[in-house]
């Protein structure tokens, strides 16, 4: 079922967790929030599922209003972080609960309630497991036992708020896959929550990334990873430096240097260039480049990350190299170009100020940022 | 008593894990051997020299047997209304926030403290035929003060904290989100109550409630003001004793207090095996 959320307003007393939020989700699709700690993402899955009523604004299922229902009424499936499992009732028992509080008239036979009960079981893989209490499980059972028993009531849109956060990287990421294959399997609307970026990108369909109470922006993995719209979004997913440039006549300038990148349509003054690690090349020989000592050095999977000091005044940037490349030890001096990057102008806030918006992602949805190009050389 | 029906289970289940079991173990038996292993164990041994056909015939007297009847009668319907608004009382002081809050929550602590007897004279007071309750619900038909009803309410009232007390702290416990689960599979706020949040309380409830009946057959104080002590209608068994311990009787009053004994042990055993099977299914794994 769509889901459309339409300029949803929500405060705690006087403070807005969540401010003019719009956003439309198609049936079936697969949406994933992320965000830090603290923009909002369970609010607006709570106000989804009416939880919460919000302080303006309204929420549509279908083409119906559903500020109208209780969330009883609203038929969604709800899957808690902490999983809120019935511990004195066994798994088949927890699974079924749904089908069995339903008022007499909608409620199938208890034959067919503990067959729904044990197919879902065996959809979750909890096959053998149904007479035992979730006392019982391992974390990564119980969360499969909250989601089958979110699924058994065939909700109009599963809500999953950090469905993997208490669990160990290992299982999070077979459940993830698990999570998608169902997901595949069944067709329900599914938003879920995350504040794990490589979690979003990997699993669902499109990404809504929120900052302080406000979508900064929605697109599928892709989008957001290739075409950060702004700043924050630069910064919160995946890596990226953040360089304090000049522009004059069209060319970009670090410190003293052109650095032999051009933004041709560009008014002069300062900007911040955005690139991450591995959109680099390395140069011999710098005429127009950027270049600096490495002073640290570290192993990361199948390739090396290092990082340079370009200079007194700017937090160091982290590149990352193949591990054959980066052959050369520390201390030696190392010049490169990016490869794709992306020049971000704020109003107000001059170069000291880079750093702090890089690492404190919270204060950057502040600023108004302007996209001034993008090439990829 | 609440520490050995509490925790004797725990330890013997996991003994390895605190050090000093051995110890502890120890004490708590020489401890429980000295205070209340011994006393009790003299009043076996009293009431096995009675010779067993004395013994029965002691205990089968009727007005033995009807004022064991009135003691476990009452004790344990007082039990079950203070189980019933035991748990209302928690749930209140629990999830509201309202003026005096404190002041009620100190209430609930009162009968502990008050001396018994006190709250027979004023519970009696309260309820007899001139009384303030007296007066206005003598003419509807009911009598309280002198009679089995009296007892029951003097129980009720020595036995208020021990519900509020145990269930209180679980309730505190209850995740709000496991209400909220409920409510998107779609219970009622009924169904909630008492499929969800009601079971998960039986095992303290059990606790409290077995408390409160134990305390109430062994009460004293409180009941003979309000009872009346009528032989037969209002006698309960504690009064029975001393009244042959008056006569000199000693005999029948070991006897009485032989069979009080061995009835409350094997219904408090028989409550915390209900309960020790309960909470072994669920217990709180973080
Ligand atoms: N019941 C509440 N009362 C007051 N403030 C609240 C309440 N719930 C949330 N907030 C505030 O609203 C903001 C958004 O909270 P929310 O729980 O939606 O964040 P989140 O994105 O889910 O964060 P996290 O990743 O830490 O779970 C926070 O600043 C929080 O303090
Ligand atoms: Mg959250």
């Amino acid at each position: 079922m769509d889901v459309r959320v339409h300029n949803i307003r929500k405060e705690f007393g006087r403070f807005p967790a969540l401010d003019d939020v719009s956003l439309d989700i198609r049936s079936g699709e697969l949406i994933a929030l992320l965000g830090p700690s603290g923009s909002g993402k369970t609010t607006l899955l709570r106000l989804v599922a009416g939880l919460e009523s919000p302080t303006g604004g309204t929420i549509f299922f279908g083409d119906e209003d559903a500020s109208q229902k209780t969330v009883q009424q609203r038929n969604i499936g709800f899957v808690f972080q902490h999983y809120a499992l019935f511990r004195h009732m066994t798994v088949l028992d927890n699974v079924a609960f749904g089908l069995k509080v339903r008022p007499g008239h909608r409620r199938p036979p208890a034959a067919e309630i503990r067959k729904r009960a044990l197919d879902l079981l065996e959809l979750v893989q909890l096959s053998g497991l149904d007479k035992r209490y979730p006392a019982q499980l391992s974390g990564g059972q119980r969360q499969r036992v909250a989601l089958a028993r979110a699924m058994a009531v065939e909700p109009n849109v599963l809500l999953l708020d950090e469905p993997f956060g208490a669990l160990d990287a290992q299982v999070r990421k077979e459940l993830r896959k698990w999570l998608r294959e169902i997901h595949d399997r069944t067709g329900h609307t599914t938003i879920f929550v995350t504040h794990d970026q490589e979690e979003a990108l990997e699993l669902a369909d499109r990404v809504v990334v929120m900052s302080k109470g406000a979508i900064e922006q929605v697109g599928t993995p892709d989008e957001i990873y290739d075409h950060p719209v702004s700043p924050f979004v630069y910064g919160f997913i995946g890596q990226s430096n953040c360089l304090a440039v000049t522009l004059q006549n069209g060319e970009i300038w670090f410190e003293d240097r052109p650095i032999g990148l051009r933004a041709p349509a560009e008014p002069d003054g300062p900007a911040n260039l955005h690139f991450r690690p591995h959109d680099i090349e390395l140069i011999d020989g710098c005429g127009g480049c950027l270049a600096g000592l490495v002073t640290a050095s570290r192993r990361v999977a199948g390739t090396r990350h290092l990082e340079l000091d370009l200079g007194r005044t700017h937090p160091p940037v982290e590149i990352e190299l193949p591990p054959e490349r980066a052959a050369a030890g520390d201390h030696s001096r190392i010049a490169f170009r990016p490869t794709k990057w992306k020049l971000f102008r704020d109003g107000e806030r001059q170069t000291e100020d880079e750093k702090a918006e890089q690492q404190d992602v919270e204060e950057s949805g502040e600023t108004e940022a302007f996209e001034l190009a993008r090439t990829g050389t | 008593m609440t520490d050995t029906t509490k925790t004797a289970p725990w330890r013997f289940r996991q003994p390895s894990v605190l050090p000093g079991f051995g110890l502890s173990l120890g004490i708590t038996l020489s401890w429980l051997v000295l205070i209340v292993l011994i006393p009790l164990s003299g009043l076996v041994f009293r009431a096995s020299g009675l010779g067993w056909s004395d013994f029965v015939a002691l205990t089968l007297d009727p007005r033995t047997l009807n004022a064991l009847k009135i003691s476990f009668g009452t004790a344990f319907l007082a039990a079950v209304i203070n189980l019933i608004f035991g748990v209302i009382l928690a749930w209140v002081l629990v999830r509201y926030r309202f003026p005096g809050k404190r002041v009620i929550d100190a209430m609930v602590d009162l009968p502990f403290a008050l001396p018994t007897a006190v709250a027979g004279i004023a519970l009696t007071t309260l309820y007899a035929p001139n009384g303030w309750i007296g007066q206005v619900i003598e003419p509807l038909g009911l009598k309280v003060a002198f009679t089995p009803a009296g007892i029951v309410v003097a129980l009720i009232f020595v036995g208020l904290p021990f519900v509020v007390r145990t269930v209180q702290p679980i309730m505190e416990e209850i995740d709000k989100e496991v209400e909220e689960a409920a409510a998107t599979l779609g219970a009622s706020r009924f169904q909630t109550i008492s499929r969800v949040l009601l079971p998960g309380l039986m095992p303290a409830g059990l606790t409290g409630f077995a408390l409160a009946f134990a305390r109430g057959v062994g009460e004293y104080g409180s009941v003979i003001f309000i009872a009346g002590n009528l032989p037969y209608v209002s006698e309960i068994a504690p009064l029975l004793i001393v009244i042959r311990l008056e006569e000199f009787n000693y005999a029948a009053a070991t006897a009485i207090a032989a069979v009080m004994l061995a009835i409350s042990f094997a219904m408090l055993l028989f409550i915390n095996s209900i309960q020790a099977w309960s909470r072994r299914r669920y217990v709180y794994v973080a």
